[in-house]
């Protein structure tokens, strides 16, 4: 381990600010963010990385914990573990990635397990490197982050990118909400790690997940790809916010009288969940676990039972509310597009890293959780940790650039109404919550949803720019609109059901469209279609 | 959402104001405050780094669920996520025993 003791520079800033000299700026401390970080310190670059809440608890990953798909490298276990998924991801996977991901992921976790992560040992004394608890992990990553030279910002939201004269991404600028002032970070490239978009659904972790990178990169012109694929939803008791899935392949589910509804499955039967919960209420009681895996399943994830032991339910015996949260692209798997192997986006010194970034090239259409986000976020941000330090390096000493700022929304001010953050983000769940509009997918239906949301888009677009106070808020409401925009306009361009994109008018999946989905643009949102690498290769054989 | 911070345990070391990802608390010039509950995403987060085991969040994500701080110091919930997870001096040893591994591909 390099320890970097070139640190990023604090500069003289007005009162009420504070400004950083940095090669790298990383937006978001979760998993993705933190391991950019770290490469990109690995590699001699000044690093400054911000994050909305705390990093080392904020994000999907610190609240949750996740399975990580770690695979020895034995040749005949990788083959299993890329096919394994193919079918359910709808074909869209790409097996250069998958291998490149597998590799990086190893050698992640084994650093982790050097950086003294506690891993557990089986029976025969081998180390078990699939699963990662979401608090150990991150108070560790924290740590290395720290200990990498990085200089974190916790409780200071980015709010918009800096731009230069070429348009080349140069820094961004925020707030720091405990302090209340402003900061700005000068940097050489910029990684997005800011997670996807839950949509403020309280699922686990989640609430600090508002699409806020997707909406600063699409105002400097980045692309969306697979926003499709960006309606998980994820089972959690009624009243509660653990979206802990795993233990649910246990569970019977039933109706309000006692009867089995039939078909439904955490895996494989989610959506017999949905359609029960839109007639009546829904229970679950996990009757299929035995003493032994009730025992494993305390160990593995107190936090799922915190609901439960709080109001003396007993999940394996008792039958308990269920409900389906929306996690939108956060187990969903659209994002930025990526451009090459180092996570570059299509804006010159611009990286995403996480959820941030479309996760197809692993995950195709399909991610209900199982490890494979996890082990997208460690690599992803690996891979734009090292191209952000080298793009910063290949732009040499810091020429004086002018910079302008690159918000929109929010920011502008051009009439008098107000923007109500609160009504917006109510204005966004009521069009994207229900399953009858988002889980199950019909042109008629999502055609209205859609002019409503385009209204609601000229509507705050044109609404007077927020108060300091409500900046970070309107800020987050209007993220979540574009990227409901984004998620229906992307959802229309698909006409078949692929991966977890179900459509009731098109129910079935169909083999001339098996091709990426590429959006973007905020007054005017629009689609385009990419080849998959598998077409393009057959192109070319021809 | 968040519901207690005990004042009998509080030492107002304020870590709860700092690692809490939506900013729920508030510092003051003793206790902290619970300035925004609406904004509380019940991750249970803030009970794993209070160092007195004085903070409790009920399970319930949509709705306020008032807790008895006095009833609360009566049962095992304060401090039991804390425990569970191994980050307590008495429970180390709980941080290694994921077994995780015996349950995927189920
Ligand atoms: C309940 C649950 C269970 C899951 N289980 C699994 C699993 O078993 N296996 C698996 O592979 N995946 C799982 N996932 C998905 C996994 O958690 C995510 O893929 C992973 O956390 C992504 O990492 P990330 O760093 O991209 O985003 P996150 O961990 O979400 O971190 C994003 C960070 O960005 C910050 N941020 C957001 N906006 C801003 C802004 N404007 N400025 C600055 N910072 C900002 C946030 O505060 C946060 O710290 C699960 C998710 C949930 C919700
Ligand atoms: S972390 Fe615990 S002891 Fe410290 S201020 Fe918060 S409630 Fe009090
Ligand atoms: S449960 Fe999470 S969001 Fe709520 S107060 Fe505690 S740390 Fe903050």
């Amino acid at each position: 381990m390099t320890t970097n003791d070139r640190r990023a520079e604090q500069r003289p800033a007005p009162g009420g600010s504070v400004e950083f000299d940095a090669d790298v700026l990383v937006i978001g401390g979760g998993p993705a963010g933190t391991w950019a970080a770290v490469s990109a310190a690995e590699r001699g670059a000044r690093v400054v990385l911000a994050d909305k809440g705390f990093c080392g608890t904020s994000g999907a990953t610190a609240a949750a914990g996740t399975g990580v798909w770690y695979v020895d490298p034995d040749p005949a276990l990788r083959e299993a573990a890329m096919a394994n998924r193919e079918k359910l991801g709808g074909h869209l996977q790409n097996r250069r990635w998958m291998a490149r991901v597998l590799d990086q992921t190893y050698q992640d976790s084994n650093r982790l397990a050097a950086w003294g992560y506690p891993y557990p040992v089986d029976d025969s004394g081998k180390p078990q490197r699939n699963s990662l608890q979401g608090p150990e992990y991150m108070r560790l990553m924290r740590k290395r982050t720290k200990q990498a030279g990085v200089t974190i910002l916790d409780h200071s939201p980015a709010l918009e990118l800096l731009v230069d004269d070429d348009g080349a991404v140069a820094g961004a600028s925020g707030v720091r909400r405990q302090k209340h002032d402003r900061w700005t970070v000068r940097a050489k490239a910029v990684v997005i790690a800011t997670g996807g978009c839950a949509f403020l659904s309280r699922t686990l972790g989640s609430n600090v997940l508002t699409g806020d990178g997707y909406l600063m990169a699409a105002e400097v012109g980045a692309e969306f790809s697979s926003m499709e694929f960006s309606n998980a939803y994820a089972i959690s008791p009624a009243f509660g916010s653990v979206t802990k899935t795993l233990f649910y392949g246990w569970a019977t589910f039933s109706y309000e009288d006692g009867s089995v509804v039939p078909g439904a499955a955490s895996k494989g039967g989610r959506s017999a969940i949905a359609r029960a919960l839109l007639q009546g209420p829904v229970y679950a009681r996990l009757d299929k676990a035995d003493g032994n895996v009730q025992r494993d399943m305390r160990a593995s994830q107190p936090n799922f039972f915190l609901p439960f032991d709080r109001t003396a339910i007993d999940p394996f015996r008792d039958r308990f509310p269920v409900t389906l949260r929306l996690e939108g692209t956060v187990r969903g798997t659209g994002g930025l597009r990526i451009v090459d192997d180092s996570c570059a986006t299509s804006v010159p010194g611009l990286y995403a890293a996480g959820d941030a970034a479309t996760r197809e090239l692993i995950c195709g259409g399909f991610t209900g959780g199982g490890s494979h986000n996890a082990a997208w976020a460690m690599s992803s941000g690996t891979w734009a940790g090292w191209g952000a330090a080298d793009f910063a390096r290949q732009l040499g000493p810091a020429r004086q650039r002018h910079l302008a700022s690159a918000g929109t929304v929010a920011f502008r001010s051009r009439s008098n109404r107000p923007l109500e953050p609160a009504v917006l983000a109510k204005a966004v769940q009521d069009e994207v919550y229900p399953y009858e509009l988002n889980y199950f997918r019909h042109a008629s239906r999502l055609d209205g949803a859609l002019a409503r949301l385009d209204a609601a888009w000229v509507d705050v677009s044109a609404a007077d720019a927020a108060s300091k106070d409500d900046l970070l808020r309107a800020r987050e409401s209007a993220a979540m609109l574009a990227t409901s925009r984004w998620m229906y306009r992307s959802a229309l361009a698909r006409y078949e059901s692929r991966g977890m994109h179900r459509r009731d008018d098109y129910p079935d999946q169909d083999d001339r469209q098996r091709h990426y989905v590429t959006s973007g643009g905020l007054d005017e949102v629009w689609t385009a279609v990419r080849p998959h690498a598998d077409a393009s290769y057959a192109e070319a054989a021809e | 959402m968040i519901e207690v911070i005990d004042a009998e345990r509080c030492t107002s070391c304020d870590i709860c104001v700092n690692v809490c990802p939506t900013n729920v608390f508030d510092k003051t010039d003793g206790i902290p405050v619970i300035a925004r509950q609406s904004d509380c995403q019940t991750c249970f987060l803030c009970e794993l780094y209070c160092p007195e085991d004085a903070l409790y969040v009920a399970p319930h994500a949509d709705t306020p669920c008032p807790t008895d701080v006095v009833a609360l110091r009566e049962t095992a919930a304060l401090g039991s996520y804390r425990r569970a997870v191994g980050w307590t001096d008495e429970t180390r040893d709980l941080r290694g025993i994921d077994r995780s591994y015996l349950l995927f591909g189920h």
